[in-house]
């Protein structure tokens, strides 16, 4: 069949079809994000390092906070599992490519569109230019309506980008997933990362527009006079909560879902052993996906819920545990009495099981109703969240990253270098993350630039961890460039017999895969 | 319709080529975003952005922006008539559309979740219900709890629309026009293009006139009943659902004439007739929208 050119330059990756190029610009997008927001927080460290105010102003450290937790979210984390999304799943399924290639470029571009902007209002405040967001990640009204700055209009259209970028990236995926599968590909031969993101899909699909709703609201409500979170006209701020939360709970899902395909797809390579109860994998990703639309308000234990509101979430979050414990057990039964070996993306892959559950577990303490109103808005919050994004999610990017930078480049990563970058990361993220459980059920309130002595010890470890695994991700760099560069010819299958149609192919992935779909037994 | 391929030889999905035209939206999308938040700035005086054209970027904004969806949809079109959309691209664009359609129901579902809210909550809270005695005491003690909210807490008072004058035309209005559109659909299946024209014609027509009386009533609400954006919150959620409404009436107008358009140009077999159907759905989608907004809205 006839082929176009493969163009070249910088025009092949503005006007690129191809999901591989797509898939690798979204990578190191997300790449890019995440060292713009692991700045911020070094920045917010730097200034927690010791007690009393030495570095930043309150206000530019509630901007810092904010932006750090915008961009994470919306520029690391969801990016980088699209950007797999896109590489991984028409390899898996035997597609040529993503079923609306056009759709997916324009996807990706609308980010640094987005975040251009977000980081533009970042840079003019850090230039006495007027403030950035300075509300924190969640933009509660009245906080971002009435006292907002004025960089808020520009932050509610940047939000819309970064949906519309969204909402576009989950139709494709969803539409890939369905209709582009190859002859055989039943649903349930289907790997893990590719129905854990046609369930992710889904939730980007049902709640980023309202998110979208969400911001739209805020910005009438900032100048066109209206009173949806104004008591005073007979709106209500505590709406505002109910809206994001309906939107921020499937969210914190859309984040981890995808981590758990790619766990559940590294253990059987490394455990040598097929993966311990699929069906209940995909059942679980699905009941976690259902609950994740009725536990919203477990955000919100502390406005004043009916006791019934609140015994409902309470009840409903505790349940989310049940899903969530059948995918931990079956991946420790997967490596029950398995052929181990600890190459590097099995090693991000355990530490992600261990770690992920210390933050499950202390989410199931939040989720009770008068413990949380204990531990609401502490740094107790905070050490649950990390843990589950940063060595839950962040985790298994790198897990995935290790896993398939072979096949994508060619060439065998510095095995030497990687490992020095799990130790150090696994070793720096728990002096800066499990100190914060403590400090939390101290009452150390977040997003606060300042603490009573009594935590000083505590916050100079706690930073020390943060420059620690700040400067660790630097090997990473290191380990990307040489691997791109060079280095020991990676074979097809890369590792020793690994399931799935990726391995058929050549190492580096060809530019055009699958065109005449395998067959699939 | 699909590309022929010899017998016995599976077609080969379409994977198009380069495009610029994804890149182009992007950068209008960039432009809109600096210019709107500018624009809205200035216009509403909340803050003064002295020497930023707000008004005049957000256009050039959405000039790009038509331009580009002009040139996005030219290209599709151009594919599509060039024989190079197989079955299962068809199936592809299909399901996009349905899941768009999706993610717009589930924007719509925000608002009418806020007026739900508003009604069975907010209201009877700011009254003194439920254990919310001491907040109605202390805020506002002579606040009634009724629905539509004529009075604010803080005392501003206007009239509310009443379904059976302008609204109930309305509804009659977009019935009568999905009507009329299900039946051209069934005429584009047995490739009879003139009452395609005739029937999507009258279709668009009522969708227009709708759009006329929408506007009459919101110039109504403001000059005369005192209605405005500004009335507390039944104004806010008023407006917000009937506008936003009114938005996608405007966009499925503006797509069903394209499609009459395309249908005169021939572009439409009962095969292969994706852009049609899709804007069909879209219509009809605002339809069901429009249905909710007259109860829940206006009647109840």
């Amino acid at each position: 069949m006839a082929h176009h050119a493969n163009p070249t330059g910088f025009k092949r990756w503005l006007l690129t079809t191809n999901h591989k190029e797509i898939g690798s610009m979204y990578l190191l997008f997300s790449l890019a994000m995440f060292f713009v927001g692991g700045f911020m927080a070094m920045v917010i460290r730097a200034e927690l390092m010791y007690p009393g105010l030495q570095l930043v102003q309150p206000d530019f450290f509630n901007q810092m906070t904010t932006t750090h937790g915008l961009i994470m979210v919306f520029g690391a984390v969801m990016p980088s599992f699209v950007g797999l999304a896109n590489w991984m799943i028409p390899l898996m399924i035997g597609a040529p490519d993503m079923a609306l290639p056009r759709l997916n470029n324009w996807s990706f571009w609308l980010l640094p569109v987005a975040f251009g902007i977000l980081i533009f209002a970042i840079i003019k405040s850090f230039l006495g230019l007027g403030a950035a967001p300075n509300f924190g990640w969640t933009f509660y009204a009245p906080l971002s309506t009435s006292y907002g700055p004025p960089s808020t209009d520009f932050f509610i259209l940047s939000v819309h980008i970064m949906g519309i970028s969204s909402i576009m990236g989950a139709v494709n995926v969803i539409v890939t997933i369905i209709n582009m599968r190859a002859p055989g590909m039943t649903m349930m031969k289907m790997p893990l990362f590719v129905w854990t993101w046609l369930i992710t899909a889904f939730l980007l699909i049902a709640v980023i527009p309202v998110l979208a709703g969400a911001v739209t609201m805020m910005l009438f409500d900032r100048h066109f006079g209206t009173s949806f979170f104004d008591a005073a006209g007979g709106g209500d701020p505590v709406m505002f909560q109910h809206i994001f939360w309906f939107f921020g709970h499937p969210e914190v899902y859309i984040m981890i879902l995808p981590a758990f395909g790619i766990i559940s797809t590294i253990i059987p390579t490394f455990a040598r052993k097929p993966l311990f109860g699929y069906a209940s994998m995909v059942y679980a990703t699905a009941s976690i996906a259902f609950l994740s639309f009725i536990v919203w308000a477990h955000h919100m234990f502390t406005v004043g819920l009916p006791l019934q509101g609140n015994l409902f979430f309470m009840y409903m979050t505790m349940l989310i545990s049940v899903p969530t414990g059948v995918k931990v057990f079956n991946w420790i039964a997967t490596m029950w009495r398995g052929a181990m070996t600890f190459e590097v993306p099995m090693l991000f892959s355990i530490a992600f099981v261990v770690l992920f559950t210390i933050g499950g577990l202390s989410g199931l303490m939040l989720a009770i109703t008068p413990a949380d109103q204990q531990y609401h808005d502490t740094y107790f919050v905070v050490a649950h969240f990390h843990y589950v994004l940063v060595t839950g999610a962040i985790f298994s990017v790198y897990a995935a990253a290790y896993y398939w930078l072979p096949k994508w480049t060619g060439n065998m990563f510095h095995t030497g270098l990687a490992k020095f970058h799990f130790w150090a990361s696994l070793i720096s993220v728990n002096v800066l993350f499990f100190p914060m459980h403590f400090v939390g059920l101290g009452s150390m309130p977040r997003r606060i630039p300042d603490y009573p002595l009594q935590f000083a010890d505590m916050n100079f470890w706690i930073s020390i961890g943060g420059f620690a695994f700040g400067l660790s991700q630097i090997i990473f760099l290191v380990v990307l460039y040489k691997c791109v560069k060079g280095g020991e010819k990676a074979t097809s299958e890369v590792w020793e017999n690994p399931e799935g149609l990726e391995w058929t192919i050549p190492s580096p992935a060809p530019l055009h895969t699958f065109e005449v779909p395998p067959t699939v037994k | 319709m699909a590309a022929q391929t010899e017998p016995g030889k599976t077609p080969l999905y379409y994977v198009p080529a380069q495009s610029v035209w994804p890149i182009y939206t992007a950068i209008a999308l960039l432009i809109i975003a600096i210019g709107g938040a500018n624009f809205i700035q200035q216009s509403t005086d909340k803050v003064a952005n002295e020497g930023t054209l707000g008004g005049a970027t957000f256009a050039v904004g959405l000039f790009a922006l038509l331009v580009c969806m002009w040139g996005w949809f030219r290209e599709t079109v151009v594919e599509s008539l060039g024989g190079k959309n197989s079955t299962q691209l068809s199936i592809s664009y299909r399901m996009g559309m349905g899941w768009f359609i999706f993610s717009e129901v589930m924007f719509f579902a925000a608002f009418f979740g806020a007026l739900f809210y508003t009604r069975l909550l907010t209201i009877p809270w700011l009254g003194g219900a439920g254990n919310n005695a001491m907040t109605h005491e202390l805020l506002w003690p002579q606040f009634q709890a009724f629905w539509p909210l004529t009075l604010t807490p803080d005392g501003r008072t206007f009239e509310v629309m009443s379904p059976w004058g302008l609204p109930a035309i309305n509804t009659l209005l977009l019935v009568t026009s999905g009507v009329f559109l299900t039946i051209a659909h069934h005429a584009i299946k047995v490739g009879d293009n003139a009452k395609v024209l005739k029937n999507l014609a009258i279709a668009i027509i009522l969708g227009f006139i709708f759009m006329g009386v929408q506007a009459y009533e919101y110039h109504h609400a403001y000059v005369e009943m005192g209605l405005t954006l500004n009335s507390g919150i039944y104004g806010s959620l008023f407006f917000l659902l009937t506008g936003f409404h009114g938005l996608h009436v405007t966009i499925g107008a503006i797509m069903l004439t394209v499609m009459w358009v395309r249908t005169a140009k021939g572009h439409f077999t009962p095969e292969n007739h994706f852009a049609f159907e899709a804007a069909a759905w879209y219509w009809h989608f605002v339809d069901v929208v429009w249905i909710f907004l007259f109860f829940v809205v206006y009647w109840l």
